[in-house]
């Protein structure tokens, strides 16, 4: 694929797509084994090889401007931490089932009104990769908000955990809407996306008869590059094949 | 062996239609309306377009295998796969007959056109009850819904409207 002369999107935005869907994947599938039962455990597994199919896409997009043999796997395995730029919410540990589910439901919200815009980006191939990713999408955020309404208006300990989650993870959703400077001539209307997303997660919230957090400290770093401590880990658990046996493949 | 500069490309459809789906057997990638187009290439190789059905879908890596295994069957060595995004694949490109192959199968083939989300009335494909309950709406690939029949009692996956 040629890069496309009308692109407005710079690779260090794509590689940010790309980065936030990988890390958040890997996350996810630390639940392989371990859901709360089978059916959830299936559940939050898939949405983790939706996540990680975005992932490709969007890696292979960027591999493709890069050149210089850059592939989906040097960008995934080669890089590091000061190089990705995932935003803080996905890199954090998963905490308890509900801070889980209230994670996916923060950022599948954000990523469907972020894809509803670029779908019709004038980059045809990010346009192509939005579209078909907003399928998926529509699904992850249905299922984590009828859990975050079932865990919310539960029982005493599901609120309470539920109430934790969002203390935890409130200052890192403000990031979402915090344009790094390779994202400041992308076209898309960050406002809007942040209040269709207040919208949705204020509806859900209510049901769920939970507090939306109104005034909070945003943490930012994710997308430049300045990560929580978190990342190195998770980096040294899925590099390490790569770096210790350069170019092993199955 | 047969030269590629022989093949047509009705010939090329007819060979795809013997590839499966590795994950549903009883489907054809036509039967899915995984293929898009043929070409016959310059240097009169075979081009494939394929799209994938669900973005991390870990059987397209597969799927393409096995339509050079086909080709090479055949005796077409020159194959190259391409794989699209756009137009994004979508289960109303699913045959009549897939969808019969399907149920016949034990899977519940979609209801309705791509975007529904059905959630009733899906009817069992073992005692054809339509009294069916939703288990979850991840199953046993990224295609499918997990069910229970309400009357025969018995789990089911549902082949989700996409």
């Amino acid at each position: 694929m040629l890069p496309n002369p009308n692109s407005k999107y710079p690779i260090p935005y794509i590689l940010h797509l790309a980065d936030s869907t990988l890390i958040l994947s890997q996350r996810n599938s630390e639940w392989c084994g371990h859901g709360p039962i089978l059916e959830q455990d299936i559940a939050i597994t898939n949405i983790s090889l939706d996540l990680i199919g975005q992932s490709r896409n969007f890696y292979r997009y960027a591999a493709s401007l890069i050149g210089n043999d850059a592939t989906e796997d040097s960008l995934a395995y080669l890089r590091t931490e000061r190089e990705f730029k995932n935003l803080l919410i996905t890199e954090l540990p998963n905490g308890d089932w509900g801070q889980t589910i209230l994670r996916q439901f923060f950022f599948s919200t954000y990523q469907f009104y972020l894809f509803q815009q670029m779908q019709n980006s004038n980059d045809g191939q990010l346009a192509a990769i939005a579209a078909k990713a907003l399928k998926e999408v529509t699904y992850h955020v249905r299922w984590s908000s009828e859990w975050v309404v079932r865990l919310g208006d539960g029982t005493d300990e599901s609120h309470q955990r539920m109430l934790h989650a969002i203390d935890e993870l409130k200052s890192y959703t403000g990031e979402f809407f915090v344009p790094a400077d390779y994202e400041k001539e992308i076209g898309l209307d960050i406002n809007l996306i942040r209040q269709q997303w207040e919208e949705k997660i204020k509806a859900v919230f209510e049901e769920a008869t939970l507090p939306y957090p109104e005034k909070t400290f945003t943490q930012t770093g994710g997308k430049t590059g300045i990560h929580t401590e978190h990342l190195g880990f998770i980096l040294a658990e899925m590099q390490h094949l790569q770096r210790t046996y350069p170019g092993a493949a199955w | 062996m047969v030269a590629s500069t022989n093949i047509s490309i009705q010939t090329v459809w007819q060979i795809l239609a013997t590839v499966t789906d590795p994950e549903v057997p009883v489907l054809t990638i036509m039967d899915l309306g995984i293929v898009r187009d043929i070409k016959i290439m310059e240097d009169a190789g075979i081009e494939v377009i394929i799209t994938p059905t669900y973005t991390g879908c870990p059987a397209m890596d597969m799927i393409s295998m096995n339509i050079k295994l086909a080709m090479v069957e055949h005796g077409y060595t020159h194959v190259k796969i391409t794989s699209i995004l756009s137009p994004a694949w979508t289960t109303d490109w699913m045959s009549e007959e897939g969808k019969r192959k399907l149920k016949e199968y034990g899977i519940a083939p979609p209801k309705g056109n791509a975007g529904t989300i059905a959630e009733d009335g899906i009817e069992c494909p073992q005692c054809h009850s339509f009294h069916t309950k939703l288990l979850s709406e991840f199953g046993s690939t990224a295609c499918k819904a997990l069910y229970q029949c309400q009357d025969c009692k018995e789990p089911f996956d549902y082949f989700k409207c996409h």
